[in-house]
This record gives C-alpha cells, sequence and structure tokens, in this order.
C-alpha cells in the first residue's frame, strides 16, 4: 500500500494538471484569438461563454501547485523556484486576465473597454507561453543538490523551451477556436472554423515538431522510445494522433454544414454533441501529447533523476489527503459538470449572463 | 555583479511575501462576510417575499463579483509564492502543511468557484431555491477557506501533532492535533469575525453615504440597520474574542506578546503602556502615558501578575521590529474600540428613533467604512510579525526557509507585483467605488441582465419587473 500511494497521487495530479489544460487551455484560448475578432459583439459572445465556468478552470491549477506541495513537496520545492521567472510572469498575467473578465464589462469609456480588452488578451498571450515555456524547461530537466534548487535564474530559457511555449500558445487558440465552434453560431462560428483549419496544421505540426527534439533531449527518452518493449507500446501514441487528425479535418466542414440545415433552436439551449467533436478530438490531442511526456519521463516528477516516490511525502500525508480526494474530487467533478451542463448550448450576440 | 545595493534576496522575499499576503487578505476580509451577507438577504427576500431584499442582493452582488475575483487571482498567486520564494520552508513542512492547504483546495476553491457561477448567472436557470443553495454554498465555501488557511497559519504559530525526522523534516503523528493546533480556534474566531464586521462596516459606510443624500431610501435603510446590528452586537464580542486570543498567545507566544506590551523586563503588576516608542537599540521603550497595573491585570487577571519580558529571550530570538508590532498593535485595538462605540451609539439611536435622521452619526460611518480593513491588516502584521524570527515558532527559521535565489530575481518579480497590482486592483476598487455611489435602487438589476443589452446597441429601456411584488415606480437611477 505504502509502495502504491505515490502511484495513486501521481495519478491524480497527472489528471489535475491535464483538467487544468483542457479547461483553462480553451478560455486561455478565447484571449488569444482576440486578434481575429475585433468587434465588440464577438468578444461579449466569446467571454460569456466560459463566463460562470472559468473561475472553477482556473482552480485546476491552484489544485495542480496545492496538490503538488502536498504529496511531493520536494518536486514543488524544486520545480518553483527553477521556474521561477516563467511562473511569476504566469501569475501577473493571469491576474490581468481574470481581473479584466469582469472589468471589460464595465468599462463605460472607449479607452477603457480597449484596454480592458488588450488585459484580457495579452494576459491569455503571457500566461499561456509561460505555461508553455515552464514545460519545456522541466522537461528539459531540472538541476537538483542537496534537496534545492541548484541551477541559475535563467536556465528555463532555451530555444526548446521558447519552442514549447509558443505551441503551446497555437495549441490553447485552437482549443479556444473549436469550444467556439461548439457554442457560438453564424458568423463567429464560421470565422471559428477557418481559425481552427489554420491552427489545426499548425499544432500538428508543432506536436511533429516536439516529437521530434524529445527523444534527442536525454538519452533516456531516446532510450524510451526507440528500444524494446517500450517502443510498442508507445506505438499507438503517434497513431491515434494521425486518426484523430482524420477525424478533425472531416468534422470542421460538418459542423457548417450541420448548422445551415438545422432548424432554428429559439432558446439556443440545445446540446448538439456533434459540433463539440473538433473540440473533443483536439483534446485528444493534448492528452495523447501528455501521455507522450509521460512516457519520455516516467517515473521521473522532476528529470532528470528525482521519481514520483523520491519527492514523494510520508505515507502519513498521502493517505490523510486522499481519504478527503477519493470523497471530494467526485463530487467536485459532479458539480463542475452541473455547471457546464447548465450553461450548455449556443451563446448568442446581445445575450449572455454577464 | 553590481547588485550590492539591493536588499538581500531574504528580505526582499520577506517583503514580497507581505505585500502579496497583505494585498490578498484585503479580498476574503471582505468576502467572507459579503458571501454570508448575501446569503441572509437572499433568505430574507425568499422568506418575505419583499423585493427590497432582491434588490440589495443584487446591488451587493455585482460588488461580489469584482471582490471575488479581485481575490481568487492574488490568492493564485499565493499558492506558489510558498514554492517560489520559500522553496526551503516548502521541504520542511510540505509534509504536514501540504495536505491541510490542499484540503482547502478541495472542500472550498472548487465549492466557491463552481457555484459562484450559478450564483451571478443562474437564477434564471436554475430557480429561486436551486439559486439560494449555490448562494449558501459560496458563503459556506468562504468559511472553509478560513478554517483550512488559518489553521495552517495558527499550526506555524504554535506547532503540534509533528514530529522531526532524521533529516530534520517536519512529519505528521497526530492529524487532529496539527489541525486543531493550540492556537487555531481563536485565531479562526478571532479572523472570521474580523471579516464579518469588515463587511458589516463596509455595509454601513455605504449605507451612510446613502442616507445623507435620501434618508428615505427603504433599501438604505435596511442596509443600514443590518450593519449597525452588527457593529452593536458583534463588535463587543469581538473584543471578549480578542482577549481570548491574547491570553492564548500570553501562553504559547509570550514574545510576541512582550512586544505588543512593548516590556522589556519580565515584571509584577506591569503597566499598560498605551503610548510609547519601543527602541531597539536601547532595548527599552519611552513611555509617554501608561496605566499603572493594567496590563498585568489584563492578561493575568491579577493585580500584580506576572508578565513575560522580550529580554526573557537572547536577542535573536526575539521579535525583529518590535516597534511595529507594538504600532500594529495599537492601531487594531484602537480601531476595536472605536468600532464598538459606533456600535453603541446606534443602539441609543436606534432607541431615540433617529438611526436614520442622524447626519453626523451618518458621517462618523462613512468615516469607519474601511476601518475593518486597516484593522484586520494591522492585525495581521501584529501576530506575523510578532512570531518572527520564526516561520514556524521556535523550531524554524525565516533565515532557513528562504528558496536559493538571487536577489535581482526576487527584486524583479517584487516590482512587477507591486506594479501589477497597484494598476490592476487600483483599477478593480475604482471600480468598486464607482458602484458604490450608485444608490440601491428599485428593481436592481443583477450582473446577469445588465450589460450585454446595452452593448446590442440597444437602448436600455425600463428593466423587467421580475417579481410581481417590485414596486411599479419608474427607476430613477441606474448603476
Amino acid at each position: 500500500m505504502e509502495e502504491s500511494l505515490p502511484l495513486i497521487w501521481a495519478v491524480i495530479i497527472a489528471t489535475a494538471v491535464f483538467l487544468y489544460v483542457c479547461m483553462d487551455g480553451f478560455d486561455l484560448g478565447l484571449g488569444i484569438l482576440f486578434p481575429w475578432f475585433q468587434e465588440k459583439e464577438e468578444r461579449d459572445v466569446m467571454v460569456n461563454s466560459v463566463a460562470p465556468v472559468w473561475d472553477g478552470n482556473e482552480t485546476w491549477l491552484v489544485m495542480g501547485g496545492g496538490g503538488l506541495f502536498a504529496v511531493f513537496p520536494l518536486a514543488y520545492a524544486t520545480i518553483l523556484p527553477a521556474l521561477y521567472m516563467p511562473l511569476i510572469l504566469m501569475l501577473l498575467a493571469l491576474i490581468f486576465r481574470g481581473v479584466s473578465f469582469e472589468m471589460r464589462f464595465k468599462a463605460e469609456t472607449a479607452w477603457g473597454q480597449t484596454w480592458w480588452d488588450r488585459a484580457f488578451s495579452w494576459g491569455s498571450y503571457l500566461a499561456t507561453f509561460c505555461q508553455g515555456i515552464a514545460l519545456g524547461a522541466l522537461v528539459q530537466g531540472i538541476r537538483v543538490e542537496n534537496r534545492s534548487y541548484a541551477g541559475g535564474w535563467w536556465d528555463w530559457l532555451t530555444p526548446f523551451s521558447l519552442l514549447t511555449g509558443l505551441a503551446l500558445v497555437i495549441g490553447y487558440g485552437l482549443l479556444g477556436a473549436c469550444w467556439l465552434i461548439w457554442r457560438s453560431e453564424g458568423d463567429i462560428a464560421a470565422k471559428a472554423r477557418r481559425v481552427a483549419r489554420v491552427l489545426g496544421f499548425a499544432t500538428l505540426g508543432c506536436i511533429a515538431l516536439v516529437s521530434m527534439i524529445m527523444p534527442l533531449l536525454q538519452p533516456a527518452f531516446y532510450e524510451r522510445w526507440f528500444s524494446m518493449p517500450w517502443m510498442l507500446r508507445a506505438a499507438p501514441v503517434p497513431l491515434l494522433v494521425l486518426l484523430l487528425a482524420w477525424l478533425f479535418f472531416r468534422a470542421l466542414p460538418a459542423t457548417a454544414a450541420r448548422e445551415a440545415s438545422a432548424p432554428h433552436d429559439p432558446t439556443g439551449r440545445s446540446f448538439r454533441w456533434r459540433d463539440g467533436v473538433p473540440f473533443l478530438c483536439v483534446l485528444g490531442w493534448f492528452f495523447l501529447s501528455y501521455t507522450g511526456l509521460g512516457i519520455s519521463l516516467w517515473p521521473n516528477i522532476v528529470p532528470p533523476d528525482i521519481s514520483i516516490w523520491d519527492a514523494a511525502a510520508s505515507p502519513s500525508s498521502l493517505l490523510f489527503l486522499l481519504v478527503g480526494a477519493s470523497i471530494l474530487i467526485p463530487i467536485i467533478l459532479c458539480y463542475t459538470g452541473y455547471t457546464y451542463w447548465l450553461f450548455r448550448g449556443k451563446v448568442r450576440i446581445g445575450e449572455g449572463y454577464h | 555583479m553590481g547588485w550590492d545595493w539591493l536588499p538581500s534576496a531574504l528580505d526582499l522575499a520577506r517583503f514580497q511575501f507581505a505585500f502579496t499576503v497583505s494585498f490578498h487578505f484585503l479580498f476574503p476580509a471582505f468576502t467572507i462576510g459579503l458571501a454570508s451577507f448575501l446569503a441572509v438577504l437572499e433568505g430574507l427576500w425568499l422568506y418575505t417575499g419583499r423585493s427590497h431584499y432582491l434588490d440589495l442582493f443584487r446591488y451587493w452582488l455585482k460588488v461580489f463579483a469584482i471582490a471575488f475575483a479581485m481575490g481568487v487571482v492574488s490568492g493564485v498567486v499565493m499558492s506558489y509564492q510558498f514554492g517560489t520564494n520559500w522553496a526551503r520552508f516548502s521541504d520542511q513542512v510540505g509534509n504536514i502543511l501540504g495536505p491541510v492547504m490542499a484540503y482547502e483546495v478541495l472542500t472550498a476553491f472548487f465549492l466557491e468557484a463552481g457555484f459562484l457561477g450559478i450564483m451571478l448567472f443562474g437564477l434564471e436557470r436554475v430557480g429561486k431555491k436551486l439559486h439560494f443553495l449555490a448562494t449558501l454554498l459560496v458563503a459556506v465555501g468562504t468559511l472553509f477557506s478560513s478554517f483550512w488557511i488559518l489553521s495552517a497559519n495558527s499550526w506555524m504559530q504554535t506547532p503540534a501533532g509533528y514530529s522531526i525526522a532524521a533529516d530534520g523534516r517536519f512529519m505528521p503523528a497526530d492529524w487532529w492535533a496539527i489541525i486543531f493546533n493550540p492556537s487555531f480556534p481563536y485565531r479562526l474566531a478571532h479572523t472570521v469575525t474580523a471579516a464579518y464586521l469588515t463587511t458589516a462596516f463596509i455595509v454601513g459606510g455605504v449605507a451612510a453615504f446613502h442616507l445623507l443624500r435620501d434618508e428615505r431610501n427603504p433599501r438604505t435603510r435596511i442596509m443600514f440597520s443590518m450593519a449597525m446590528w452588527m457593529a452593536a452586537i458583534v463588535a463587543p464580542i469581538q473584543i471578549v474574542i480578542g482577549d481570548f486570543h491574547g491570553l492564548n498567545t500570553l501562553k504559547y507566544q509570550p514574545q510576541k506578546v512582550a512586544a505588543m506590551e512593548g516590556h522589556w523586563e519580565r515584571q509584577r503588576g506591569a503597566p499598560l503602556i498605551v503610548l510609547g516608542q519601543p527602541d531597539m537599540a536601547t532595548e527599552e521603550t519611552r513611555v509617554l502615558f501608561e496605566i499603572p497595573h493594567l496590563s498585568a491585570l489584563i492578561l493575568t487577571h491579577e493585580w500584580n501578575g506576572e508578565t513575560p519580558g522580550l529580554k526573557d529571550v537572547p536577542a535573536d530570538q526575539r521579535p525583529t521590529n518590535v516597534p511595529l508590532v507594538f504600532w500594529s498593535f495599537r492601531i487594531m485595538v484602537a480601531i476595536g474600540t472605536l468600532m464598538a462605540l459606533l456600535g453603541v451609539v446606534s443602539l441609543w439611536l436606534r432607541w431615540r428613533g433617529r438611526l436614520y435622521t442622524a447626519p453626523l452619526f451618518h458621517r462618523a460611518a462613512v468615516a469607519m467604512g474601511p476601518a475593518g480593513l486597516i484593522a484586520v491588516i494591522a492585525g495581521w502584521i501584529t501576530t506575523e510579525a510578532g512570531r518572527q524570527p520564526f516561520t514556524v515558532y521556535n523550531l524554524l527559521r525565516t533565515a532557513d526557509s528562504v528558496s536559493p535565489l538571487q536577489a535581482p530575481a526576487v527584486g524583479a518579480s517584487l516590482l512587477g507585483f507591486i506594479l501589477v497590482y497597484f494598476i490592476v486592483f487600483g483599477a478593480g476598487v475604482l471600480y468598486l467605488f464607482k458602484l458604490f455611489s450608485h444608490s440601491p435602487h428599485d428593481a436592481e438589476r443583477g450582473p446577469k441582465d445588465a450589460e450585454p443589452i446595452r452593448t446590442a446597441g440597444i437602448t436600455p429601456g425600463p428593466p423587467q419587473l421580475q417579481h410581481h411584488d417590485a414596486d411599479p415606480r419608474p427607476q430613477q437611477q441606474r448603476s
């Protein structure tokens, strides 16, 4: 039991981080798409489509950080100083963005409107870029001596981490566009489809590029991907990415065709799964990339050599929190799901919850 | 490197933590009480059917939305700051404080965030009862949050239920003892009561401001009356709770009490130094005005009781900034006393039937509007500066808690926080003041249906009455 506790917790924390990427990914993505949606009405629809849920989305980030502190304190105490600059910048960007969520609706002057919109959009870009950099820097490895971070404060800045930063901006932008295809209609959805098509190709390109560089970063990664039997186990990952790509590019025009032929829905609340197919495909890409990352890193939580067992808290801490988490997390997922269900359907211009 | 002019990374990290946590604390101090106030308002609306309560609910809900958002984003910073700036602390205490804080996320943050959306936007979608449940859950969430974070803070002040591993890390031995550590019940009661008072005085101040302009608005009268009941009943209770909390501190952190009192020597029948200036260099307090035996009487409940002095321990174990502790404590006590005084006067005016027609009193209430915020920050500084130079009292020094960072990194991030906080939260607070400047009016519109109508280019028409009992007079003002 004691041996498996860190493993259980690694799964829970990894899930929390993935849920964060899924959920805050698309609402950060909306900010990333702002330059393509200049009209105030369009932007209102975009922000309204996430207004009731964004707060909960961001809570998964706190769960990721707080959970790491609780169950892998050594990882928390070494990763966070190592990624000092990108993380602080991310937090500052999230402050701008979070407050402008509320404030952009309250601005009464054109000047205020413009600047809160900028705060929202630039904040989304910077937060996403920093998250991507943090990911890239973590994968490249963190120097730890005597249970403390032993590197410099610019170590995170490498060409690879800049690439992962850019890749995440593109990926979140794509998630945002697919969310819009699902949750809006008319011109906004049409524009989102065009953007999604371009970003879809770009995202696939980024996945391919990062996947090619990854095995070259550390010999262990290369070993993992290009030796038996790991190679066989890992092979489905790239294949599934391609399968989803085929599905994605087929589903995109289909959503347009359906919208043209669908009967008018006066309430706008009918729930159409099939409009969500592109969104779900992209989530699939994220999941597979994430899995690929896990395959490379396993069993380390702080590469190159701190494993989840090295970093884990005491069994008593892990167990104490697990008791609560196993009751509370399902409840949280239920009411989060309920909120999403409650605010389902198409958001229309001039109507919103805000 | 040319960075010698910067303060040390430790001092910068300390200042950064003090700055970000104080800024953050202002918002929960307000929203903890506001969430409960909103639940009471909505409950009264459902129970009595009077539309005034719904108007007030919607009026304060707009304020809540902004204040809560600012609390959330400044709080996200806190959850990462332990790791970025206090990594060694995190490694040392992570086994104990990590789970306590993770429980805060699991029981409180998700609950608040999950139901806030329904509370703000969902009245039409879920109906009154379910909406009321959402409001209640948000209010409960803020209290859960206080419970866990104050438990964690109290453990750092009065550690219990731990063992120390071979490598020096704190390990949990008894979770019950960790969570319900000796100072926790007192700190929880004192802080949550302070949050309620903070809200009451802001609500009272806003109401008084509008009473000065129009004393007939029934909504303004309702909120002023509610706020003044809180002041009259809760402010005196808070003084009693504070006294108990102080006695608990005397037992477990005598050095903090000595700094609060400005006492350097252990003595019998110590005087209460009302005004004075502790001098760190000469290790004595220059007294301006003192009341004989009162300190002994308060702290030991005996005329000639013995009270601790700062010199009981070597200099390197005393609070590092005695004047700060001394003065912030006095500010907190002075404000607490004024709050109770305002409450007493309100009772008298109420008895004479002049509560809503006493401009001088209303001016005083406006002036006291931010009193709670100042008092909670002063109290926070007292307790946090008073337990220095330790992060875990007597066990882990602040100097041994900081991350291995260079001063320029901490300095740059500190500058970033200061700039961003003043810009973003400055704008947010300005907006709050604008909301406050409107009086609560008929058929107050919630955040739900206010803006997009206007943004869609349709001239705002008269608001639709949503309840048959709403007052059908034309509305005078729109927020």
